[in-house]
């Protein structure tokens, strides 16, 4: 599904590798080895070489605003750029749905952002990208501020979105949750990425 | 007419100084220095700008004038790109402030001296300079600030801003709030300064020109025409610019490019 060569950045030395629908990997490594690097460059956030294709699909034959619809980072920090919840999304219903799913009071499309919890801003921000309904999602520490009940629920909601036929690139600090999740890891440390 | 002034009179009035500068000693404040620096400076320079614009008048050329335009120009750009904690690499930030507000300044001027003044000849450097000098001053305030407001708001958005690119937004969309903040907060002062002219401040030019002995109301319409000539210049500048510096401020992939700026020593 989506096929990886030589990608590289000033930081990331030239990765290969391959990610299959319905597949999950999981990245991992020390912080600051690259692995934000790889995924944003993955979603052309940050400029690379090398080519990058989405099934059979240039990334660089596409308009990159395209090709981060298909293929979605969601930041470990994320970003808001209006005072209510509810004006970030584009299908304010389908998004209370999948907020509901993932522990989300009702009526949080009415709130402002400014009322929001770190775990509850990351929930969202991964709503955010799922309501699009990206083939691939490249996630960096999704459930890095969260306690165990939400963690468990974002996971529940990320196997069905395997389900669905989504790749799915998880940047984790937690083993317990690679082992949970991924079918495979892969390694990164110094911008080198092994698999293993 | 106008009374004229003695070297003696402003010694007299720079004696008021001195009370400016044995306060500061009082009280410790460190400002005597630099108040005596900016009071030579400011003597010296208009000195020198007295003298420039006594030739000028009277050599009558074209070149020389469009020649102090220039300069004018010059200096402004250096001033915007003063003004701005964070400006882009290279060229980038002196050339879209300068050519911005030369463009934006020319234009507005053009059309003053061609239709309202019409001084003969038209780029009579008695009606050109003060009028550029007026128009070049607020349009470089208005450029500064938003330059300064645009690359500032980037740089502390970054999240919000990648966020949207991330979504798949465009650069445009995911940069207009950002835009729109900076033509704000750029052109509030020249609609604020329009909205409290003569009520609370008399304009120096319209002052100038009744002291001179022009009639109050030919001053005012002189100063009404300075105005819109000011706010249109200030207004095309500061989209130019901002524009400009969006473009610069992202590529071709839709990435926001924080890597074009550096932050000010």
């Amino acid at each position: 599904m989506l096929s990886v060569r030589n990608l590289s950045t000033p930081v990331l030395k030239p990765a290969s590798f391959q990610l299959k629908a319905g597949e999950c990997v999981a990245v991992q490594g020390r912080s600051g080895s690259g692995k934000s690097v790889l995924l944003r460059a993955l979603a052309d956030l940050d400029p690379s070489s090398g080519e990058v294709c989405l099934n059979g699909d240039r990334r660089d034959d596409m308009p990159a605003p395209l090709w981060r619809r298909r293929v979605t980072y969601v930041a470990a920090e994320s970003g808001w750029w209006e005072d209510r919840v509810g004006a970030h999304f584009a299908q304010p219903d389908r998004a209370a749905a999948l907020a509901g799913a993932l522990g989300l009071p009702g009526d949080v499309m009415g709130w402002p952002v400014a009322r929001l919890s770190t775990g509850e801003r990351q929930r969202l921000a991964l709503v955010r990208a799922l309501v699009q309904r990206p083939e691939v999602l490249l996630l960096d520490e999704p459930t890095g501020p969260l306690d165990a009940e939400a963690t468990e629920r974002v996971e529940a909601l990320l196997r069905a979105e395997l389900v669905r036929g989504a790749g799915v690139l998880i940047v984790t600090h937690a083993p317990e949750q690679a082992v949970r999740l991924a079918h495979r890891h892969l390694h990164v440390a110094d911008g080198v990425v092994t698999e293993g | 007419m106008l009374v004229t002034l003695h070297y003696t009179d402003l010694a007299v009035a720079a004696l008021l100084l001195l009370v400016n500068g044995g306060l500061s000693m009082a009280l410790d404040l460190g400002l005597a220095r630099p108040l005596l620096v900016a009071a030579l400076r400011m003597v010296v320079q208009l000195s020198l700008v007295g003298l420039v614009l006594t030739r000028l008048f009277a050599l009558e050329s074209p070149w020389l004038t469009l020649g102090a335009a220039l300069i004018m120009l010059l200096f402004a750009g250096q001033e915007t790109m003063a003004r701005q904690e964070r400006r882009l690499t290279g060229w980038w930030s002196y050339g879209i402030g300068t050519g911005a507000m030369g463009a934006a300044a020319g234009i507005v001027l053009l059309l003053g001296l061609s239709t309202a003044v019409r001084p003969d000849p038209w780029w009579d450097a008695r009606y050109a300079i003060p009028m550029l000098g007026m128009v070049l001053g607020n349009a470089m305030s208005g450029v500064g600030l938003a330059l300064h407001t645009l690359t500032a708001t980037a740089a502390r958005e970054r999240a919000a801003i990648e966020a949207q690119l991330a979504l798949g937004c465009t650069r445009w969309t995911a940069l207009r709030p950002t835009l729109r903040h900076a033509l704000r907060t750029a052109l509030m002062p020249t609609i604020n300064s329009m909205a409290a002219m003569g009520v609370v401040a008399l304009p120096g030019m319209m002052t100038g020109q009744i002291l001179s002995g022009v009639d109050p109301g030919e001053a005012v319409k002189y100063q009404i025409l300075i105005m819109f000539l000011i706010s249109g210049a200030t207004g095309l500048g500061v989209l130019a610019a901002s524009l400009a510096t969006v473009r610069r401020l992202s590529d071709r992939r839709h990435r926001l490019r924080l890597d074009r700026l550096v932050r000010r020593r």
